[in-house]
């Protein structure tokens, strides 16, 4: 009766994740082979007879292979660097490096509007040395989007480059030195293959992040289009269809790519016997090339941090103060006091809090579920719900936004549907749906780190099956939890991508104000929204930041 | 670097020779002052005890760490400061350390093309060496589907093929099951004299440096105690730390009465031993009659009780098959340890023990 009851509660998980991942992008598709009077093909030929679609999927495709590219090429090179060499200010710097990742995507975006922009800090710079009477580039189309991606997405060729490193058993190329193998023919034939499943996973990462991104096609795509962008406009048109189409086409896009990426790593996993120490960081001999690296470490700290610093700085400029001066001529602490003392200014962040408060405690109970039915019941369906939890990664947000705009717009409760869009309640469910993967993926990790003996032992202490779990699992899950929960909550709060489809103005997250505030010129409001999101971010990086040290 | 007499040839006709190496890590001596030599085809074992510096030593002749003083020397050409790249010695690291993403082959080519062998060649190099290992048709083979004692054999192929001048090997056995270890080492010792190749090894256990090396060389906080056959170690050890290292032994306090040509007499709780031979260079420097008698289970047996014998009670009996232990506690609360037929004595039993005239070796005592 047990074994039947749990295998029950194994296939309910199983059917509420259906409801909330698959059902709605299964809607996508059936409406966008759905006319007025039956099935149609109609709306794909529409799809494939306009160029500007062609040249989205197109932008899309080749945006985010470039993106790719240029991350790797930074990110790579920059592990080596810190992992194998030593220098002055390394310890420090190593941390800086890893600054982009607490920007939230559209934060990021802001700040480097202030800062590269045609009224940015760096083009009043320009404009200045050289006496020009316009501003000397228009930060716009595809390479501004490149430059965005480029700068928050080596981030991730760079951690998992430094984690692939780490684990590299120091022996192994001291071998290949005792072969007569030198440091470049070591690197090539011996480290760069054991880091490829670190590589091909850095770049699946980067790849999904580019095809997903929004934000900064958004705001510097200008007449550029890539599928994500194309999908908000042709909805925003009331072209319905045609979106779910757009939708449909996006989503097989991301998933030939998860395919593609994906297949790197299937083959054997490349375990270096972790037995032997990495090897230690070698100290450049030549005071001058001691010298020269670390300026040249030091100035890429500046150049990493001057968003940041930027968005501080635009923060405190007050309203209406800061119109065509280099600098702002003025500073006050007003902008903040705004956010709190305005009712208006405060509602967003009430929402986005809320929200995002919401969704991550469903997301971290769903989780919560999915682990004892994996990992402790070892439930039939947990092969099923772990590819549930993990799906909505390989799906832009976008999608999923349409998807379930689309779910939810129409109330059938027979079928499931139920009208939520206008609601409150619409948006804390696309994030719970969007942050699954994160709180699954951790979650089930930590409980399969947990050793089942622990309790196994509270039951023969007498604790029944309630007070195990809150006595002893949660207790030993907690750093899993933590983590999990703080970064799903961060990524909540700073959401665009899916706000922007669902939100409505009394739901309106922190996000949609950022993109307000800009369009009425209140820069130093944006920029306090945004200073506010890059602390949450930084709390979580400090939550998580033991858990994902990477080598000294 | 030392300065005097730069150019002086090499006197000693040794093939690799170490001159007083030291190496610090963090101001605590690695390897102090360590001089050896060894000779071509020789096989010589760093023995030692974890911390002795016998890791660092063999690391610093393949080059992968520096002296901070001292010369590595190779028929006659100072190598110090050559790199591991270039200076040709092979190694077989502790864990093996073969390329999980190459096969067999892959694994023992590696060395090769660094000596720009390729096609038809390198082909056939790979053979011979795994040939030489009893791994000949394992080419394919994936690093993970073999063995401990067949990774272990691809990682010495690996280290030969290239023919290297020096063949270093790191704790080679310690990775392999005790039932495989004495068969394995049995055919590693074999190979090595077949092939003639100079090697040093280092091992912590005293078995394996003893039937492995030709000569052993013992370490204890990165100084050189003493280097020599194993009987040499075991027999005529020249301080009480390889006295008490290499093989069994009880350690006892003594006074000493009288040292001159003959031998030396001593006082054990106060029970006169002469011994004829003692460790006379340990004995020059001395300026104390306080000492220490080690000595090992043969070297006392059991006498009848009565004057010039050292009387106790057995507190335990050990069988261990051809020889019973038995461990003595004297009326000075000391423990001796005595070899004996299994029906010698009982536990509880009063005994008295003699010197046998062999394996007893008296040390001045130290800080005394």
């Amino acid at each position: 009766m047990r074994q039947r009851r749990r295998q029950m509660l194994g296939w309910a998980l199983v059917a509420l994740l259906v409801w909330l991942i698959v059902y709605p992008l299964t809607l996508v598709l059936l409406e966008s082979v759905r006319g007025a009077d039956g099935w149609t093909t109609e709306f794909f030929r529409q799809f494939a007879s306009r160029k500007n679609e062609w040249s989205a999927l197109w932008g899309s495709l080749w945006i985010s292979a470039a993106s790719v590219f240029l991350a790797g090429t930074i990110g790579i090179p920059l592990a080596f660097l810190f992992a194998r060499f030593d220098f002055p200010g390394r310890r420090i710097l190593s941390g800086l490096v890893a600054l982009p990742a607490v920007l939230p995507p559209l934060v990021g975006v802001i700040a480097f509007l202030f800062l590269y922009g045609e009224s940015g800090f760096v083009s009043h710079l320009v404009r200045a040395v050289f006496r020009l009477d316009r501003p000397p580039w228009r930060l716009e189309g595809a390479g501004a989007i490149l430059l965005v991606h480029a700068y928050s997405m080596y981030v991730y060729f760079y951690l998992f480059t430094r984690a692939g490193l780490a684990r590299v058993d120091g022996s192994l190329l001291e071998a290949a030195a005792s072969l007569g193998a030198g440091r470049w023919r070591t690197t090539r034939e011996v480290v760069l293959p054991l880091l490829r499943p670190a590589l091909t996973g850095a770049a699946l990462l980067t790849f999904m992040t580019s095809l997903a991104s929004f934000s900064a096609p958004y705001i510097f795509g200008g007449g550029f289009r890539v599928m994500t962008t194309q999908i908000v406009s042709t909805r925003l048109n009331g072209d319905y269809s045609l979106a779910m189409v757009e939708t449909a086409a996006l989503a097989a896009l991301a998933l030939i790519g998860f395919w593609v990426f994906g297949r790197g790593d299937r083959g054997d996993v490349l375990v270096a016997t972790a037995k032997g120490a990495a090897p230690i960081a070698r100290r450049f001999s030549s005071r001058w090339t001691r010298a020269l690296t670390g300026t040249a470490a030091w100035v890429l700290a500046v150049v990493l941090l001057l968003p940041h610093l930027t968005l501080v700085l635009v923060s405190f400029v007050p309203v209406g103060t800061w119109t065509i001066e280099a600098i702002p001529p003025e500073y006050s602490v007003q902008n903040y006091v705004a956010l709190v003392r305005e009712p208006e200014r405060l509602r967003p962040l009430l929402n986005s809090l809320g929200m995002a408060t919401v969704a991550t405690l469903a997301a971290v109970a769903l989780a919560l579920a999915a682990g004892i039915l994996i990992v402790r019941q070892r439930v039939r369906a947990r092969g099923v719900i772990e590819t549930l939890l993990a799906l909505p990664w390989a799906v832009p947000g976008t999608v999923f936004a349409i998807a379930i705009a689309t779910a939810f717009s129409v109330s059938h409760p027979w079928a499931g549907r139920f009208l939520l869009v206008g609601t409150f309640w619409i948006l804390p469910l696309a994030y719970l749906v969007r942050s699954l993967p994160i709180t699954g993926r951790g979650i089930v990790a930590g409980f399969r780190q947990l050793d089942p003996s622990l309790e196994e032992a509270a039951a023969t202490l007498g604790a029944g099956a309630w007070r195990t779990l809150v006595r002893v699992t949660l207790p030993l899950l907690r750093p899993a939890l933590a983590a999990a929960a703080t970064l799903a909550f961060v990524t909540a709060l700073g959401d665009f991508v899916t706000s922007i489809v669902l939100y409505t103005y009394d739901t309106r997250p922190i996000s949609l104000e950022i993109l307000a505030s800009l369009r009425q010129s209140d820069v130093g409001v944006a920029a306090a929204y945004g200073v506010f999101l890059m602390l949450a971010s930084a709390v979580v990086f400090a939550v998580g930041g033991e858990r994902r040290e990477v080598g000294a | 670097m030392s300065i005097e007499s730069p150019h002086v040839p090499y006197a000693s006709s040794s093939f690799l020779r170490l001159e007083q190496l030291t190496k610090r890590f963090g101001g605590a001596a690695a390897v102090e002052d360590l001089t050896l030599s060894i000779d071509g085809g020789e096989i010589l074992a760093l023995l030692g005890p974890s911390g002795s510096g016998k890791t660092t030593t063999l690391r610093l002749l393949a080059g992968f760490e520096g002296p901070d003083s001292g010369r590595v020397i190779l028929e006659g050409q100072d190598i110090t400061r050559v790199t591991p790249v270039q200076r040709r010695f092979g190694m077989v690291f502790q864990h093996y350390a073969l390329f999980p993403h190459l096969d067999v082959a892959g694994n023992v080519a590696f060395g090769l093309r660094s000596r720009d062998l390729r096609g038809k060649a390198l082909a056939e190099r790979v053979g011979e060496a795994l040939r030489l290992v009893d791994l000949d048709g394992f080419e394919e083979r994936r690093v993970s589907q073999l063995s401990g004692g067949q990774q272990q054999r691809v990682a010495l192929a690996r280290a030969l093929a290239p023919e290297p001048r020096v063949l270093l090997l790191d704790e080679p056995l310690s990775n392999l099951d005790p039932s495989l270890r004495e068969r394995t080492r049995r055919e590693l010792r074999a190979m090595i004299h077949r092939i003639g190749i100079t090697t040093v090894l280092v091992t912590h256990e005293q078995e394996e440096a003893f039937d492995l090396g030709d000569r052993v060389a013992l370490l204890a906080d990165g100084r050189l105690e003493q280097v020599g056959i194993p009987d040499e170690l075991y027999g005529t050890p020249r301080t009480p730390f390889v006295a008490g290292f290499v093989g069994r032994s009880s350690t006892l306090d003594a006074i000493v009465r009288r040292r001159d040509d003959h031998g030396i007499a001593i006082e054990v709780e106060g029970i006169p031993w002469t011994l004829a031979s003692f460790p006379r260079e340990a004995w020059n420097s001395a300026v104390t009659d306080r000492a220490i008698l080690v000595v090992r289970p043969e070297g006392v047996r059991f006498v009848e009780s009565g004057p010039g014998v050292l009387a106790g009670e057995i507190t335990e009996r050990r069988f261990t098959g051809a020889l019973t232990l038995y461990t003595m506690e004297t009326e000075g609360r000391q423990t001796v340890e005595v070899s004996a037929h299994p029906e010698a004595a009982a536990v509880g039993d009063r005994v008295s023990v003699a010197l046998t005239g062999i394996g007893a070796h008296v040390f001045p005592r130290a800080g005394a």
